[in-house]
């Protein structure tokens, strides 16, 4: 009966729209989405089963979870938390730190950060008090002071482990392993990382303390998964408001999955990066377009996000530049190509668009040397030109050495697609040896 | 697409935005969609780049201020620390401003990312933003790179590590390839603000006319003035600046009775001229604008006057000038030539030797070339007709030189024995140097010959 009477409620359109964004923006833009694991199956049980030995029997552990950004290494984890701590027994005497290679980058912060997050009696509010030996001594103190039966076990969370190794003699790493393998406070350290080397970078003694369990998570799936994947992402659960609506947008996803233009989107897509996360930014930019007067997603949507995913940036740049700079460009290309790729300068370029407006532009394009070198540092200034080295070594502006970052092919598409170019440009461009 | 009624805004505003925004309609539109509802969870991170002048931090600053979104925007240029860049933006979170009565400082202290990413939790907890997304903006990002390493990365999962609906926005000139750190980041939905086309140019310069004129004489002068100067810049602030500064020399034929507003030949032809002189001086900066706009009031010719290259010749004494033209030919010559050059009854050099000149080869192409000090001495012996004593003075005078940057001393690795120089100064500087002690340079120029 309460069924039914859901199914009947309707809501206005633009509310319709504003829950059903609401909805997605939620699913594809945070990581905490209850999703369904695609490939990842004996993973989340491995991580789990360890997690569960660690809080239940006191194991203390140690794991890396290794694997390319944005193939759900969070997300992993963050299920096996959830299903862990779910438990509430459990959740009462179980720790965990989340610490960030990004935010602590030494092991001071890092020190203070640990403290803040067990609440240790040395923090008033959320400020941290005490040198960082102080720290460092209390911590290990609170730590050995426990033993396997009896204290809480904690959780630590590395996240960008990589950036952990960096420290100065690795002291929270080896501080933390050296916990995990002498019969103290039980505790599993899991660090995250998209560095496949990343045993290489820790020291000898770091090492051997470190149990050497990784859990790699590769883009294991095929493309059809991958679309399958595509709908399942866009499609309405059952607990939306409006049942009419989502059922009408799942039928409208269902078209969209056997569309032929939809799938070549996908699977260019899939052919320059099999990740999640870049998936997820196209069919948000796809959902962006969906308003009260275009209530329903259609493959036009995907074209045009995918259009603006792939657009050649330094295209875009050289579209942007005057006529002047679109010379000197095609003069250090000309340059690039006589010379074999060996660095110019101003005056080198200079010289070979002043055989260019001699000889072929009828002084249309005759401007003093002045106004060429401040397009010449325009160019600088866009990093269209890099000097090969660096500024401190003191020479003048004319005859600092400089490479050209674009690609002939680079230039000549954007000179095609170029407003307005003159033509004898455009002819001095193709002729390839002037 | 000119309306913008689809989006959840309050009309009024998206009306004022219309009003402000112009030739930007599709960025505009772009922006809305995906900044979404107030309460909606928006990108972690967007990235937009364009040309300077295109409107980048005028249209967020406009968009998020007439939407009365929360943002706080930081220039990166002037916080080039982590604290200043830090505080900035907790500050205006806080709506706290630097003040006598607080004594300048800050509403916290906050040194490394690790306290920002907890005063940040506080404040938007403290200030009741809710769940509205809060916008974060940095203009000039590509600063933002030189600072430590995990800057960048950190604003870019920002999201991720506050818990919080937040987005932060990259204003820069420069592509997103460039910016990306070697270990990956979080990769940001980057915009393209493209360049204003030659008629989009025209419509934004004209609407500003002057009241005491019509806007037809004002669309025709920017007209001209984008037929001058369009091949050679297409920023839009340049521009204006100079559509600013010549207008009054483009009417003045009309002030003077001496043609219509309607004669748009006659206008041209007293203008155009003015106009290719102000890409020499004005445009490079060479004649401050304030002078140039004497210069129009008081009737000059503009080009008699001497901009800041001109007035680039400095008073030597007689050595010095003897040295700095040696130093230009020691830098600029092979030295297998200097016996041909320097001393007088040399051998005879077989023709060809000279013949094989390349275009590749020549130093006025290449740059100076390093000398050692003995060579230096020996130009400039062959150089003075008199007797010159190898005194103390002449020593001190080419570390002078050297002070001056007319020379720089190349290697650094022994002051005493043997240092090498080279010449810094330009053909026309050493010319006129040279024309002073009635030396004629070009004719010991081997790249001359």
């Amino acid at each position: 009966m309460s069924k039914r009477k859901s199914k009947d409620k309707s809501l206005p359109i633009g509310e319709c729209i504003s829950q059903l964004q609401a909805h997605l923006r939620l699913r594809l833009l945070q990581l905490a989405q209850p999703g369904k694991r695609c490939g990842v199956e004996s993973q989340h049980k491995h991580l789990v089963e360890l997690l569960k030995r660690t809080v239940i029997h006191g194991e203390s552990n140690s794991v890396l979870i290794i694997g390319p950004r944005g193939s759900g290494k969070s997300m992993l984890l963050h299920d096996a938390l959830k299903e862990i701590l779910a438990v509430k027994e459990l959740k009462e005497n179980a720790l965990a730190v989340h610490l960030n290679g990004l935010l602590q980058i030494n092991d001071k912060i890092a020190l203070k950060e640990i403290t803040r997050q067990l609440y240790l009696e040395n923090v008033v509010g959320d400020r941290v008090f005490g040198s960082f030996a102080e720290n460092l001594s209390f911590l290990l103190e609170a730590l050995k002071t426990g033993d396997r039966s009896s204290s809480c076990p904690v959780i630590f969370i590395l996240d960008e482990f990589d950036l952990f190794a960096h420290h100065k003699n690795q002291t929270l790493l080896y501080n933390l392993f050296d916990i995990a393998q002498s019969a103290q406070t039980p505790i599993t350290v899991i660090g995250l990382t998209c560095r496949l080397d990343v045993m290489e970078l820790l020291e000898k003694r770091v090492k051997s303390r470190f149990s050497h369990r990784q859990i790699h998570l590769l883009n294991s799936f095929s493309f059809s998964e991958y679309r399958d994947i595509f709908k399942e992402l866009l499609s309405l659960a059952s607990g939306f408001p409006d049942m009419n609506f989502a059922e009408q947008w799942n039928t409208s996803i269902q078209s969209l999955h056997e569309n032929k233009t939809v799938e070549d989107i996908l699977q260019k897509q899939f052919n320059a990066s099999k990740d999640l996360r870049s998936l997820h930014m196209l069919l948000l930019l796809a959902l962006c377009r969906v308003c009260a007067s275009h209530p329903h997603l259609n493959a036009a949507d995907f074209v045009e996000a995918y259009r603006l995913r792939s657009v050649d940036s330094k295209a875009n740049i050289l579209h942007g530049l005057s006529v002047l700079e679109m010379c000197l460009v095609i003069a250090m290309k000309h340059l690039q190509d006589t010379y074999q790729g060996e660095p110019f300068n101003f005056q080198m370029v200079h010289n070979e668009y002043q055989k260019f407006v001699q000889r072929k532009a009828h002084s249309v394009y005759n401007f003093e040397k002045a106004v060429v070198l401040k397009a010449f540092e325009h160019l600088y200034q866009l990093e269209l030109i890099k000097p090969m080295e660096g500024l401190s070594v003191r020479t003048q502006k004319e005859y600092r050495l400089m490479k050209l970052l674009l690609d002939n092919s680079q230039i000549l598409e954007a000179l095609q697609k170029y407003p307005n170019c003159p033509t004898d440009v455009r002819q001095w461009a193709m002729s390839s040896l002037s | 697409m000119t309306s913008f009624e689809q989006f959840p805004y309050q009309e009024k505003n998206l009306k004022e935005l219309e009003k402000h925004i112009v030739c930007r309609d599709s960025q505009l539109s772009t922006l809305l969609a995906i900044f979404g509802e107030r309460p909606h969870l928006s990108f972690p991170s967007i990235f937009i780049y364009g040309h300077t002048g295109t409107g980048k931090t005028y249209i967020v600053k406009t968009v998020l201020s007439t939407l009365e979104l929360p943002y706080a925007i930081v220039n990166c240029v002037e916080c080039f620390t982590l604290r200043l860049l830090f505080e900035q933006i907790l500050n205006q979170l806080y709506d706290h401003r630097p003040a006598p009565d607080n004594e300048y400082s800050s509403y916290e202290r906050c040194d490394t990312f690790n306290e920002f990413i907890r005063l940040y939790k506080k404040a938007i907890s403290s200030q009741g933003f809710g769940n509205e997304t809060i916008y974060i903006v940095l203009d000039k990002a590509e600063l933002l790179r030189e600072m430590e390493a995990n800057i960048l990365p950190a604003f870019l999962r920002l999201q991720e590590l506050t818990q919080s609906n937040v987005t932060v926005i990259f204003l820069t000139e420069i592509v997103w390839e460039t910016f990306r750190p070697n270990t990956g980041c979080f990769e940001p939905i980057t915009i393209y603000f493209t360049d204003y086309s030659k008629v989009e140019l025209q419509q934004i310069l004209s609407s500003d006319y002057p009241e005491e004129y019509s806007p037809e004489f004002y669309a025709s002068y920017i007209n001209i003035l984008l037929g001058v100067f369009y091949t050679v810049c297409r920023d839009i602030k340049e521009l204006r600046h100079l559509a600013a500064l010549n207008f009054s020399k483009y009417c003045e034929p009309v002030i003077k009775g001496e043609a219509k507003e309607g004669d748009a030949h006659k206008l041209w032809r007293n203008i155009e001229p003015h106009l290719k002189r102000a890409m020499q001086t004005i445009y490079l900066r060479e004649i401050s604008s304030s002078e140039w706009e004497r210069i129009q009031q008081e009737d000059r010719e503009a080009s008699h006057l001497k901009g800041l290259s001109a007035h680039a010749h400095v008073e030597l004494p007689y050595y010095s000038k003897f040295l700095l033209i040696a130093g230009y030919l020691a830098s600029y010559n092979p030295a297998r030539t200097d016996k041909r050059f320097f001393v007088k009854h040399h051998g005879k050099i077989k023709k060809t030797d000279f013949l094989k000149k390349h275009e590749k080869t020549s130093n006025h192409l290449l740059g100076p070339k390093p000398f050692p000090l003995d060579r230096l001495l020996a130009i400039l012996y062959s150089v003075v007709d008199s007797r010159v004593a190898p005194t103390a003075n002449i020593f001190s005078q080419i570390s002078s030189l050297v002070t001056l940057q007319l020379l720089t001393q190349v290697g650094h690795d022994d002051q005493l024995d043997g240092p090498k120089y080279k010449c810094t100064v330009s053909l026309d500087f050493i010319r006129a140097v040279a024309r002073t002690v009635n030396f004629d340079i070009v004719r010991y120029l081997y790249d001359f010959l």
